[in-house]
Parts: structure tokens; C-alpha cells; sequence
């Protein structure tokens, strides 16, 4: 089975944004950054993939050359193989070019099975998996928290306001992964010394240009000056009256 | 007159709330309103879309077993028929899902969650989010068809409009298909959806406390129940009612924050409340900072005095 799991560098969940010089984009000196919290699932799922089925895992990511860090360590837990499409403009990308981008890579490599995070956690889009599978052609199950995979197709659970729903579908798939379907390994002490001799291959970015235009960015505006009503018990009458006659949402 | 497409979530006969929501958004565009609707139960829900700003209504028949991509085919299907300029639907789990997939199936750009949506002579801009709402973008559109799902509780439903021409099409079919929902095993709102939240975080100690914050968001009638990183990933709630950066974005009228210290991954998915509550025994704690209304206290007392009060002042 060719596995390929799609991932992204993010800054981490607790830095603070500021806004950069432009206006329009943020300033990111300072930041520090991971993979996104749901791609670790998507390589976990890979590598699962690959030890039911046999075949190779490549760990595909659009991003600068530093991500060979968050690379290596999927190498480290198993995947085989590793590619960075280097792109200067990784930060700024929409979610069409990314996905167009990603997908001319996964069709030259070939894949069965596509994996990737529910969402980056810093564009929350949700969009660039399953539009990999609309420009491929191939199936597509979201937020995905069960999964059986077997080899031309599988079934799998997603959690939506209706409820849990099941699905099925053919392969080859984009599966995008939510919390809940596994828990992601560590790295062993011999998956780390093995990562060392693997090569991350990195290849030049086929652009394609971006077609939304980011006017402004700014930040949420601070909250008006809250207040403490009281200690304890004795300060529930305080907190109703201010909900129903200040507040007005009683 | 530009047509806009929204597509309409519906459950037990009627549109979802979100989707009414968003239909009320495109109406105010000056747009006409293009709505679909798909699945079980889709023909009764069609005659009462034009109330709610629908100038027309397609019915997407032989579509009872869901299929997410099939339904995306449709949709794109009707932008295209009525040369649509824009697809809005509603931010929920169907909802970012179709979105991704319309966009990529008409080779546009998505943005998703959107806050705010204007148009303007033929040209589209949105704001969303991004870092779980510790900034907001604005951005124009600069695609054929604006693709665009929009926030819950944000945008005002429209009200006292006239009937729909209501036409019917066959579904297009897909690869995916639903074979089955489990419901939910009570009629519980999503926390995305509810126009109040009650939120539990690691001061309440144990899992089965949380019976408080269920029992406080019962006496509203109309109240979700979140959770903070930290106990879901105890496992002592799902993760479906997680708020924060890894979890939910929400924006309801009143949030309660019960023993969540306040992590700034935590504020970023729930900051854009219109009123915060926090109950808290640690008056330093940083969810102080972001409240309208705090109280200092222990939550094992504060939640059955205040659900009684509430269930009181609701009487």
C-alpha cells in the first residue's frame, strides 16, 4: 500500500500574535513552532496503515527547510520516506494553491491512502485534505475517528452535531484525522538512530500563485473591563442581577 | 441580479438554525438567495426557506443515504447552473466539509468560519479567524465563486419574506456514503451551535462532578456543555466538547467558565462570547482577566446555588 502523510509546521498553541510591520501579516519573531497537533495523528494512522497492510510511508509536507525537524521525528517513529516542497511563501498561502500544490506531488508520488489532520491550528481551515481530493479524484472522509482500512476500501466513523456517523468508501482516499482515533507513539532510541541515515528530499515549489488577496490583519479587540461580583454562594444573587438587568441575557 | 447559493443543513423537518443564519447573511448581500437542500425530510423543509430569504429552493432527490461528496457534486452542480457568484453555508462539521470540497471541485479559494462577509460591486470580502481567533484576517475573495461557511451565532436570520420557487434534481451521486448515525442519546445542543455555554475545566476535580455543569446547563434549557484541554485529555468528557485552540470556536451569548484556570489556547476558542462568566477559586487566575462577571469561590457550592437561581429566574 503507498501511504502518504500530509502535514504541516504551525506555531505552537501558546504563542501570543502580533501584528507585523505590513499590517497584513503577522510578525513571528519569537515564534515557536510544531506539527500540527492533528497531523501527529495523521502519521500515526500512516504507520498503522503500513503495519496492516504492508508498503511504504512518505511524510509529505509544503513548508521551509527547518520543518526537516518535525520530519525527522516521523521518520523516527517509522515512516520511510520524507519530502519538503521548499516554498518561501509557506506562511501565506491559501488553501487552493496548497492543496493544488500537494496534490501535483501526491499524484507524481502515488498514493492509496492520503492522511492528514482534521485541521492546521493556524489557518483553521479544515479545507486543504479534502480539496486534495477533489482535484485527484479521490474519495474523501473528514474528522475521522474510527477507522477500518482494507485494501480497496474501508469504513469509518466521523462525530458531527447529528451524532457518530459511519461511512464507506473506496480507496485510493484522503482521510483526514480527528482526536480520538489513536494515540500517536514516541520515537525509540533505534527509530531515532535510524532516522539519521534517511534523507529528507527537498523539492523547488511548482507556484501556484495565490488568488485571494489578504487586505488587513488585526487582533480580537480587548475586552472591556470585567469585574469580580463576589466571593462564593454569597454572590450568586450579584451575578444573577447582572446577567438579567446589566448583561440583559437572562 | 448575481445569484448566491446557500446550502441548508435541516433535522426533524426543520432548518437547522445556522443555516437560517446564513441564508439571512445572503439575503442581506442583495443577492438572490439560491437555497439546497438534500437528504430525507428535504421536500418539507423547502416551502418554508422563503420566509427566511430564499428566492428559489432546489430539492436534491434520491440523496437519503448522505453522501459528502456526492452532495458537494450538487452543490457545485447548482453554482454552476444558475451562474452563482457565491456558496455560503453554515460553519458545522457538514458544513467545513462540503465547503472544502466545493471549492476544490470549482477551483476556488475557502474560508472558513467566517465573522463577517461584505459585497460590494461584484467583489467579496470576508473575516475569519486564524490561530483559533487570536487574530482575524480580512481578505478578499479574488475567486470566480466566493466559497465561504459562516459562524454560528454571528449573522441574523432573516424574517417575513415571500414564497420560493421550489424545483427538484436528481443527486449526482458519490464514493462516500453514510451507512449509518448513531443520534446523540439525549437531544443535547452542540457546543458550536448554542447560544449558551457551560464550560468545565480541571477544578472540578473528578469526571463525575461535571454532573454540576450538566445539571447548570439543564436549568438554561438551551445550554451546551464544554470542556477544557486538560479533562478531555484525562478523558472525563469527549472531544467533541472541547473549547480552545486544539478543540471548538465558539461565540454564544453567555459563557460560564467553571474551574478553568484560563490557558491562553483556552481563551482563544471562546473570547468572542458576548458575555463571559468564570467561577474560579483562584482569584489570580487568568480567566479573570477576559470575564465580565467573576466569582471567587469554590464550584462545588457556587454551581448548586446558581443552578437553583437560574432555574428560578427562568421560571
Amino acid at each position: 500500500m503507498k501511504i502518504i502523510a500530509c502535514v504541516k509546521r504551525v506555531p505552537t498553541t501558546e504563542v501570543q500574535a502580533k501584528v507585523g510591520a505590513d499590517g497584513k501579516s503577522l510578525d513571528t519573531a519569537g515564534f515557536e513552532y510544531m506539527l500540527s497537533f492533528y497531523d501527529d495523528l495523521a502519521v500515526e494512522e500512516a504507520l498503522k496503515a503500513k503495519e496492516k497492510h504492508g508498503g511504504e510511508v512518505t511524510v509529505l509536507t509544503l513548508g521551509p527547510s527547518e520543518c526537516s525537524k518535525e520530519l525527522r521525528e516521523a521518520l523516527a517513529k517509522g515512516a520511510d520516506k520524507a519530502m519538503i516542497v521548499v516554498d518561501p511563501q509557506w506562511n501565506t498561502r491559501d488553501a487552493r494553491s496548497t492543496a493544488k500544490i500537494l496534490a501535483a506531488k501526491i499524484r507524481e508520488l502515488g498514493a492509496d491512502v492520503v492522511f492528514t489532520g482534521r485541521v492546521a491550528t493556524d489557518r483553521d481551515q479544515s479545507s486543504v485534505g479534502p480539496m486534495i481530493a477533489a482535484y485527484l479524484d479521490m474519495a474523501c472522509v473528514t474528522d475521522v475517528v474510527k477507522l477500518d482500512l482494507a485494501a480497496t476500501g474501508g469504513s469509518a466513523q466521523r462525530e458531527s452535531e447529528a451524532g457518530v456517523e459511519t461511512l464507506t468508501f473506496p480507496l485510493p482516499a484522503v482521510i483526514t484525522c480527528d482526536k480520538g482515533l489513536n494515540e500517536p507513539r514516541y520515537a525509540g532510541l533505534k527509530g531515532i538512530m535510524a532516522a539519521k541515515k534517511k534523507t529528507i528530499e527537498e523539492v523547488s515549489v511548482q507556484d501556484v500563485p495565490n488568488a485571494s488577496l489578504v487586505l488587513g490583519i488585526e487582533l480580537p479587540p480587548p475586552r472591556k473591563e470585567g469585574r469580580i461580583v463576589g466571593e462564593g454562594v454569597a454572590a450568586v444573587p450579584a451575578l444573577i442581577e447582572a446577567l438579567k438587568n446589566e448583561a440583559k441575557v437572562l | 441580479m448575481s445569484t448566491i447559493v446557500v446550502f441548508v443543513e435541516h433535522k426533524a423537518g426543520a432548518a437547522r438554525r445556522a443555516s437560517l443564519e446564513t441564508l439571512g447573511a445572503a439575503h442581506a448581500s442583495g443577492l438572490s438567495v439560491v437555497a439546497v437542500v438534500t437528504g430525507a425530510g428535504a421536500a418539507e423543509v423547502a416551502p418554508t426557506l422563503g420566509a427566511s430569504g430564499a428566492k428559489k429552493v432546489v430539492v436534491v432527490t434520491g440523496a437519503d443515504n448522505f453522501s459528502p461528496d456526492g452532495c458537494a457534486r450538487d452543490v457545485a452542480q447548482a453554482v454552476q447552473q444558475h451562474g452563482a457568484k457565491a456558496f455560503l453555508c453554515a460553519n458545522t462539521s457538514a458544513g467545513k466539509d462540503l465547503l472544502a470540497r466545493v471549492a476544490g471541485l470549482l477551483d476556488c479559494v475557502p474560508f472558513a468560519d467566517c465573522v463577517d462577509f461584505k459585497h460590494d460591486a461584484g467583489a467579496f470580502t470576508v473575516r475569519r479567524p486564524v490561530l483559533a481567533g487570536k487574530a482575524t484576517l480580512t481578505v478578499q475573495s479574488g475567486s470566480p465563486v466566493l466559497c465561504a461557511t459562516l459562524r454560528p451565532n454571528t449573522f441574523a436570520a432573516a424574517s417575513g419574506g415571500g414564497a420560493a420557487e421550489v424545483t427538484s434534481v436528481a443527486t449526482l451521486g458519490g464514493k462516500v456514503t453514510v451507512t449509518a448515525i448513531a443520534a446523540k442519546s439525549d437531544a443535547r445542543l452542540d457546543v458550536k451551535e448554542a447560544p449558551i455555554v457551560v464550560s468545565g475545566g480541571r477544578g472540578l476535580r473528578e469526571a463525575t462532578n461535571f454532573k454540576l455543569v450538566e445539571d447548570l446547563a439543564a436549568a438554561f434549557g438551551n445550554a451546551a456543555v464544554g470542556a477544557s484541554r486538560a479533562v478531555v485529555d484525562a478523558g472525563w468528557r469527549p472531544h467533541s466538547e472541547q473549547v480552545g485552540q486544539t478543540g471548538k470556536t465558539v461565540s454564544p451569548q453567555l459563557y460560564f467558565a467553571v474551574g478553568i484556570s484560563g490557558a491562553i489556547q483556552h481563551l482563544a476558542g471562546m473570547r468572542t462570547a458576548k458575555v463571559i462568566v468564570a467561577i474560579n477559586k483562584d482569584a489570580a487566575a487568568p480567566i479573570f482577566k477576559v470575564a465580565d462577571y467573576g466569582i471567587v469561590g469554590d464550584a462545588f457550592e457556587v454551581l448548586p446555588a446558581l443552578t437553583e437561581a437560574i432555574k428560578k429566574a427562568r421560571a
